[in-house]
């Protein structure tokens, strides 16, 4: 089969919808148009009926014990949003601490930075240098005044899975509420919030095959019972927890998503974990000074991020960005001119954080596509590292950090 | 982001590349930036100790695709000029050629220091060798 370009690598950042999912959406947008808290005619009870199906479906991917603990939301940042503030503001009498880690994605810190300054504690618990988080660690950091514990399921840059149910147990002992953003998990990996003691669990469609601007948080009813206190007032629509008229078109979307991965995780898992794999093989078999980032085994199946020593990230981006969409650590496409923070705590050096490369992979990939990908990718590095400073000085043995760098 | 015509043409052919033996007479080396800010550039000035051209320039660099262009525009600008003429490229030469956005400036900041640091090198080296010839 001829290959289509440009070749998309980027599945951690979105994902193509599902054309299944299209065509349960579509009635949705016309014939069935009507408002869900409508009462009192069939049009609100059409749309009624629809969301309550997308709920179940979401709530059997989690293993959620009643679909009524699944409140919809705009996506994944106002899940997170919602549940750390949430828990902040109707626990603050309770205590004013949180934990959580230092590779949380950017919603989940800013979060925390917000909450500082109006007067919380926030240990930001450091990982491995696989990427894992020691739980414990998490406990030592626990006080007295824990009300949360919040920590991600699995990482969107290196794709490292912590052990969820690990601290959830923990979290159980201490009696607090447990947190974790599931957006690069679900559908992917099994995720069972009643085996893995989760309280509170951040997802999003747009990850999952689904459409983008929907999202949803799980909020335990029972043992414990979590109370989060809403972002948005209003309608008192989701249990009073988010107001607003639900996007029942998304909301199906996002519900036929979920059980379609549902259906599809065990054959899926394999064959891209399968083509993760050689795409892996390929790059470390042919490529000296190149390293994996994050853990070799406990990561998304999807998932491969790879730090090329002496060639600066957004420069190999750019050599295949015709053909192939990839993403990187590196500063130079971040709008801050910081390296990835991910890639830094590992212990990394800067240097190689600058180097880093993710290849993330979905459910339309193809066995060609990756070998082109792994192809080019090779050609791309040697002629970088050609023209490399770095790579020359090491060539010639020298110590590239006994070199007294200025330092911009 | 998207990158302007010129500096994708430098980056799919980078003119220049390449390394001068840092000894040979009349080469001026400058290795500037840092491993950990993401950017280093090696630039190197090869001038004709007879006539006082810089003939040849080449350049390495370690960075995005803005400061691997903005160093092999350099190499470009370089050759033909004087010491006192290559002196005078400004960064800012370098942003209007090359229509950098304003996040990529210091690609074209560590480019003119590239230059800076190559002629002050040659000058270290092969001044007096250039003014004895000059002399002559």
């Amino acid at each position: 089969m001829a290959l289509k370009f440009p070749i998309f690598l980027d599945a951690q950042s979105t994902t193509p919808v599902d054309p299944r999912v299209v065509d349960a959406m579509l009635p949705y947008f016309t014939e069935k148009f009507g408002h869900p808290a409508s009462r009192n005619h069939p049009f609100g009870w059409e749309a009624e009926a629809a969301v309550d199906e997308a709920r179940a479906q979401l709530a059997r991917l989690i293993g959620a014990r009643d679909a009524k603990e699944l409140v919809f939301t705009s996506g994944g940042t106002e899940s997170i949003n919602l549940a750390i503030k949430g828990v902040a503001e109707m626990y603050r009498e309770k205590g004013n601490h949180i934990v959580t880690t230092v590779i949380e994605q950017r919603a989940g810190l800013d979060v925390c930075k917000r909450l500082e300054r109006q007067g919380f504690e926030v240990a930001y618990v450091p990982v491995q240098p696989d990427g894992l988080v020691d739980v414990e660690t998490v406990r030592k950091a626990v006080t007295d005044k824990t009300i949360l514990i919040s920590v991600m399921f699995a990482n969107n840059e290196i794709g490292t899975i912590q052990d969820v149910a690990a601290i959830g147990k923990l979290a159980k002992e201490k009696g607090i509420i447990f947190h974790t953003d599931a957006t690069q998990a679900l559908g992917k990996i099994p995720v069972d919030v009643e085996a893995m003691g989760i309280d509170l669990l951040s997802c999003t469609s747009h990850l999952i095959y689904g459409p983008k601007g929907v999202g949803a948080l799980y909020v335990r009813r029972k043992a414990p019972r979590v109370r989060i206190a809403p972002l948005i007032d209003g309608g008192g629509h989701e249990r009073g927890m988010r107001s607003g008229t639900l996007p029942v078109p998304l909301i199906v979307g996002f519900g036929r998503a979920a059980e379609i991965c549902g259906e599809v995780m065990a054959e899926e898992r394999t064959r891209l974990a399968g083509l993760r794999d050689h795409l892996q093989d390929v790059i470390l078999s042919n490529v000296d000074e190149a390293f994996l980032n994050g853990h070799p085994e406990r990561r998304l199946p999807h998932n491969l991020n790879i730090s090329f020593a002496y060639v600066e990230g957004e420069s190999v981006l750019m050599g295949l960005n015709k053909e192939t969409a990839l993403s990187s650590g590196s500063a130079c496409t971040s709008s801050t001119l910081e390296p990835s923070y991910v890639i830094a705590a590992l212990g990394a050096s800067a240097e190689l954080a600058h180097s880093s490369i993710r290849f993330s992979l979905h459910r339309f990939n193809t066995a060609e596509e990756i070998d082109y990908v792994g192809q080019r990718t090779l050609e791309v590095v040697k002629r970088l590292r050609e023209m490399s400073p770095l790579y020359e000085l090491a060539k010639e043995g020298v110590d590239i950090k006994s070199i007294q760098w200025k330092a911009e | 982001m998207a990158y302007s015509e010129k500096v994708v043409d430098h980056y799919n052919n980078p003119r220049n590349v390449g390394s001068f033996a840092k000894d040979t007479p009349g080469i001026g080396t400058g290795l500037v930036g840092a491993p950990e800010c993401g950017d280093v550039m090696k630039l190197q000035i090869k001038v004709n100790l007879e006539t006082g051209l810089i003939e040849d320039a080449k350049f390495k660099t370690f960075g995005c695709g803005s400061a691997i262009a903005s160093s092999s525009l350099a190499t470009e600008w370089l050759k033909g000029k004087t010491v006192d003429e290559a002196a005078k490229i400004k960064n800012t030469d370098i942003v209007n050629e090359l229509k950098l956005p304003p996040v990529k400036i210091h690609c074209s900041v560590l480019a003119e220091d590239a230059i800076k640091a190559a002629l002050t090198d040659y000058r270290e080296k092969w001044a007096s060798a250039r003014a004895a010839a000059d002399s002559k």
